[in-house]
């Protein structure tokens, strides 16, 4: 009843975002769009393309000439663009995060405290930093002044995916726009609505046209053309693996375009026996079940110190089965479905790989319900490291506990994986705090905390999950290119 | 005391006055919505003694209103509210950084929605003409809250590769109390780029406005409370330099000053300091910036650009262009241009959208011009245009033009701080910049020119804290300004503005066993 009553009233125009104009796809297809909780269809979307991928880049292109209004635009002044489009998301906030809950499947009350805080948050963020964006003038040797310019990059290519959509959007728009630059976003398939909607905002807010557009479509086809496109000057891709590793052998074989990658995780959650085991339990719990296990940073290896072992599985397993599964739109639910049947389906297989592999099931195991795509909290114990289900990247609300010995084992255990994108470390003492965050091989360490993310934070992976960082100082560099300019001088003194 | 002249009264917190002014046959009316009171945590006190002193309208000489005067006792009350804001696990320091930026936010957003009425206001109480404190300082009062609001969450300290077995970094804390003196040339804008960087960075306020112009200031307090700065961030204390002041800069327990104003004063603010708590001090002071005109300049764009450089706000600007420094070949067609752009200097009542200059701030100012004005005269300079008063009540002068001014002249030496322009001849460059370079001062300078090495040559030997090529008085919330030598200290705005706000802790733990 809820989706009929959306789709009929209150969703953003369905279509292309180019050059401020609403377009519909060249080729005139058209794709479906589903509510997880249900399985239902929501709309239809126009399908990008390759043709609507050259469309949005022509335009870009044109957005980002010298002498365009964008390059003209004061930099404070695309700061105020930022911040005037962060309080019109504020504005809609329960609109987005209703729409959001409808097409991802999140529950809806943290999505609207916390997806939409974040997502505010993070453009106040990157409006803030657009004209603190400094070069340097340098003492170069000889007669010169020498200084650096940090100028926009061009256009840029991002491609989001479906587990945070608004967020993802910021996070993307955010330094990307900060730093002059001009875009072509491509939300995932499964997830197009609110980017559209911020796309009706980025127009309302001002932005001159062709500095976003925004392109619904699918990675293999509008994805593809964005990677592998000769006049793209960067492209950041936020997904799996798996298809980073495709982005970056699509830049060789273009133009070699700046790359940047946020990809899977496997992360080691380490519980030591002085940890705060309430603290623990719960952080861990969140930490793997949180958006139905759909976060790369998922603590998905949980090692327990011996002592505290058993304890430690009780009380997991028994928070586990408390873990309330059902719509979105219900207030006490923590834990919506999958973002869709294929996925579903996989975590399903995942899990049957692990009974089979002789780890033990303590609870869940089972998809729930007969519509949409729920699945059961699962918790497996007694898992070795040599297990598929320790090693891939499930994407589900499948917990992992191992148990170590010590401390030199477990930061050994920790780092042998290809991912290295989070980890994290729960104890009392200083000194085991201080040396597993400088072991471990992962972009973010926490300690005794979970998923603390905040904009001003750098973030990102090393090794196979991903490179570069995103939010923080550290993400304009990804936005920038650096030009320095050596003029003669006559006579220099310091 | 209330002010009986004028009509509309109103008890209690709020004094209200309207303000007939009329000259040149136009008049206009200001209501007064401003609390003439202290602003102490968030509330409005009478001073202690009960003492007012006035606030004068400069185009007429009239009083406006009766402000609370602050003295010794009022500032101690202001220091111990700002010091209880500040203390450990107080909301202010509890803030995340983030929401202390959302706060500057809400009150450049505040401010921008009451433009108009601050405007008004601002021109009353200092003489400005409103079509420029409308255009130019309400707007660069906004810019500079949002550009600080956006720093606020985003100044780092480091992680550190020390030496040993020990993991470093630095925590920017904020320096604590501070003691912001604040000058009456551009009152809204002056307190916009103190307060900036100090609340940004997580600090506490006490800040005495101009006892000329202490309005707009007490206004924005009221706007401060309503976007919701806890009690005690932000007090404000209108009241006298030698009394207020000074309580301020010897205060034991405020942990920063930052003064503009004189260089005389800025003298005694380092000297309180160093007799009482050793304060950190930064001073933002006078000048007499020299503006250099080469040969191939455009011309019509150098006397314009000249012209504004020292008339601009009645001459009132510490970085006024105050030695205009013309290359011999274009000398006297410089001159005469300047003269003829002096006399179409249109003179009156600051509302009238027509005026470009109004008066000066005060009588003192007035005697001080006037004084000026006859020394140069008496020293031999050769007086173009101008010299005297150009109205029969409020403190107006006439736009002057010294030309044949030689260096050693008082004129040439001395911070006038009026609408009395210098210009001086000069045929080299090596010359120019060891005649520019020769004073006390060093806060701004300028070049006329369109030869790129002359340009770099100029701007890399003077020794001034700005130096603008081509322009002047551009400023921006995002470049920093301040001077060399004896025209202060440190620097405001951009990111550099921040350090003087800021202690630099730095954390050392023991490791036990460090890895790069």
């Amino acid at each position: 009843h809820l989706t009929h009553t959306l789709t009929h009233t209150y969703l953003p125009p369905l279509s292309i975002f180019i050059n401020n104009e609403w377009q519909d796809s060249v080729s005139g297809k058209v794709f479906s769009v589903y509510n997880p909780a249900t399985g239902e269809q929501i709309c239809e979307v126009q399908e990008a393309d390759k043709a609507d991928v050259d469309k949005a880049v022509q335009a870009a292109r044109l957005a980002f000439s010298l002498g365009s209004v964008w390059r003209r635009m004061d930099a404070s002044e695309r700061g105020r663009l930022l911040a005037k489009l962060a309080d019109l998301v504020e504005r809609d906030s329960i609109y987005l995060a209703t729409i959001e809950s409808l097409n991802s499947g999140k529950p809806f009350l943290p999505t609207l405290f916390v997806d939409l805080q974040a997502t505010i948050k993070t453009l106040r963020y990157f409006a803030g930093y657009a004209d603190k964006i400094h070069g340097a003038s340098i003492p170069m040797d000889g007669e010169y002044l020498t200084f650096t310019r940090h100028e926009p990059i061009g256009v840029c290519g991002q491609i989001i995916p479906w587990n945070f959509p608004l967020m993802m959007t910021a996070w993307k728009l955010g330094p990307a726009l900060s730093c002059g630059n001009t875009v072509l976003l491509k939300p995932a398939e499964e997830t197009p609505l609110t980017c559209l909607y911020i796309a009706a905002l980025v127009k309302e807010a001002g932005f001159p046209p062709g500095v976003v557009n925004i392109l619904p479509g699918f990675g293999p086809t509008a994805g593809a053309a964005i990677a592998s496109h000769m006049d793209i000057d960067k492209v950041a891709f936020t997904g799996s693996t798996e298809v980073g590793k495709l982005i970056q052998e699509a830049a060789g074989k273009s133009n070699l375009k700046r790359v940047t990658l946020e990809l899977g995780g496997k992360n080691p959650n380490i519980i030591f026996a002085d940890a705060d085991m309430d603290l623990a339990v719960e952080q861990a719990h969140q930490g793997v079940f949180f958006n139905a296990g759909q976060c790369c940073t998922a603590g998905s290896r949980i090692y327990v110190e011996e002592p505290i072992y058993d304890e430690f599985v009780r009380r997991s397993v028994e928070r586990a089965k408390r873990r309330i599964v059902g719509s979105p739109f219900d207030p006490t639910t923590e834990q919506g479905p999958q973002i869709s049947r294929e996925h579903q389906t996989r975590v399903l297989e995942f899990i049957q790989t692990g009974i089979s592999e002789g780890a033990k099931l303590e609870c869940g195991g089972k998809a729930l319900g007969l519509k949409g795509f729920f699945i059961e909290p699962t918790v497996f114990s007694s898992v070795r490291d040599d297990m598929i289900i320790a090693k891939e990247e499930i994407f589900g609300p499948v917990q992992q506990i191992m148990k170590f010995k010590t401390i030199e084992e477990v930061i050994e255990r920790a780092n042998n994986s290809d991912y290295g994108l989070v980890a994290a470390v729960f104890t009392n003492n200083i000194n085991k705090a201080m040396t597993v965050s400088t072991a471990m091989q992962a972009g973010t360490v926490w300690i005794n905390c979970f998923n603390a993310l905040s904009t001003q934070c750098p973030f990102g992976g090393y090794k196979m999950s991903g490179n570069g960082r995103e939010l923080g100082e550290s993400c304009l560099r990804e936005y920038t290119e650096e030009k320095t300019i050596t003029m003669k001088m006559v006579n220099k003194n310091s | 005391m209330k002010n009986f002249i004028f009509i509309f009264i109103l008890p209690a917190l709020a004094l209200s006055a309207v303000c007939c002014l009329s000259a040149r046959g136009t008049c206009a009316v200001v209501a007064i919505r401003v609390s003439c009171h202290l602003f102490i945590n968030n509330e409005w006190h009478d001073a202690i003694s009960g003492k007012t002193f006035p606030t004068v309208n400069p185009a007429t000489g009239e009083v406006i209103c009766q402000v609370a005067e602050a003295d010794v006792a009022d500032v101690d009350k202001a220091v111990k509210a700002a010091r209880d804001a500040f203390r450990f696990g107080s909301p202010w320091r509890r803030m995340d950084a983030s929401d202390r930026g959302l706060l500057l936010s809400r009150l450049a957003d505040a401010i921008e929605r009451d433009a108009a009425y601050l405007a008004e206001l601002e021109t009353l109480d200092n003489g400005k003409p409103y079509a420029v404190a409308f255009s130019v300082d309400v707007p660069m009062v906004i810019k500079c809250l949002r550009y600080y609001a956006g720093w606020a969450d985003k100044w780092e300290g480091k992680t550190i590769p020390i030496d040993g077995d020990y993991f470093c970094y630095t925590r920017h804390e904020p320096v604590g109390v501070c003691g912001q003196i604040i000058p009456w040339n551009f009152p809204l804008l002056m307190q916009a780029w103190k307060l900036g960087p100090a609340l940004a960075t997580g600090n506490t306020v006490v800040m005495k406005v101009a006892e000329q112009t202490p309005l707009t200031a007490l206004y924005v307090a009221s706007l401060i409370k309503e976007v919701g700065f806890p009690d005690g961030v932000v007090n404000i204390v209108p009241g006298m330099g030698p009394t207020a002041g000074a309580a301020i800069a010897k205060h034991m327990d405020v942990d920063k000053v930052a003064f503009t104003g004189s260089t005389e004063v800025g003298h005694l603010i380092q000297q309180a300091s160093g007799s009482s708590n050793l304060k950190r001090v930064t001073l933002e002071l006078g000048g007499k910036s020299p503006n250099i005109i080469l040969s191939d300049a455009s011309l019509e764009d150098a006397v314009e650009q000249s012209h504004f450089a020292l008339f601009f706000n009645q001459g009132q600007c510490c970085c006024a262009g105050s030695r205009t420094y013309v290359q011999a070949d274009v000398y006297d067609e410089f001159v005469e241009r300047s003269v003829e752009r002096a006399r179409r200097r249109v003179v009156g009542n600051p509302f009238d959208l027509k005026t470009e200059q109004g008066p000066q701030v005060d009588q003192e100012q007035f005697n001080k011009i006037l004084g000026y004005i006859s020394v140069g005269k008496r020293e031999g300079a050769k007086l173009m245009c101008g010299g005297g008063v150009a109205a029969d009540r409020g403190y107006f002068i006439q736009p002057t033009v010294f030309g044949d001014v030689q260096d050693n002249m008082t004129i040439a030496r001395e911070e006038i701080f009026g609408p009395v322009m210098q210009i001086l001849k000069f045929k080299t460059l090596e010359e120019v910049i060891t005649r520019a370079n020769d004073t006390k001062y060093g806060l701004a300078a300028a070049v006329f020119t369109k030869d790129i090495d002359k340009a770099n040559y100029l701007s890399n030997g003077l020794r001034a804290g700005t130096v603008w090529i081509n322009c002047y008085d551009v400023f921006g919330a995002q470049a920093p300004f301040g001077g060399y030598k004896a025209s202060g200290n440190g620097r405001e705005l951009g990111e550099y503005g921040l350090e003087s706000y800021t202690e630099v802790k730095t954390v050392t733990i023991k490791v036990p066993q460090k890895n790069s």
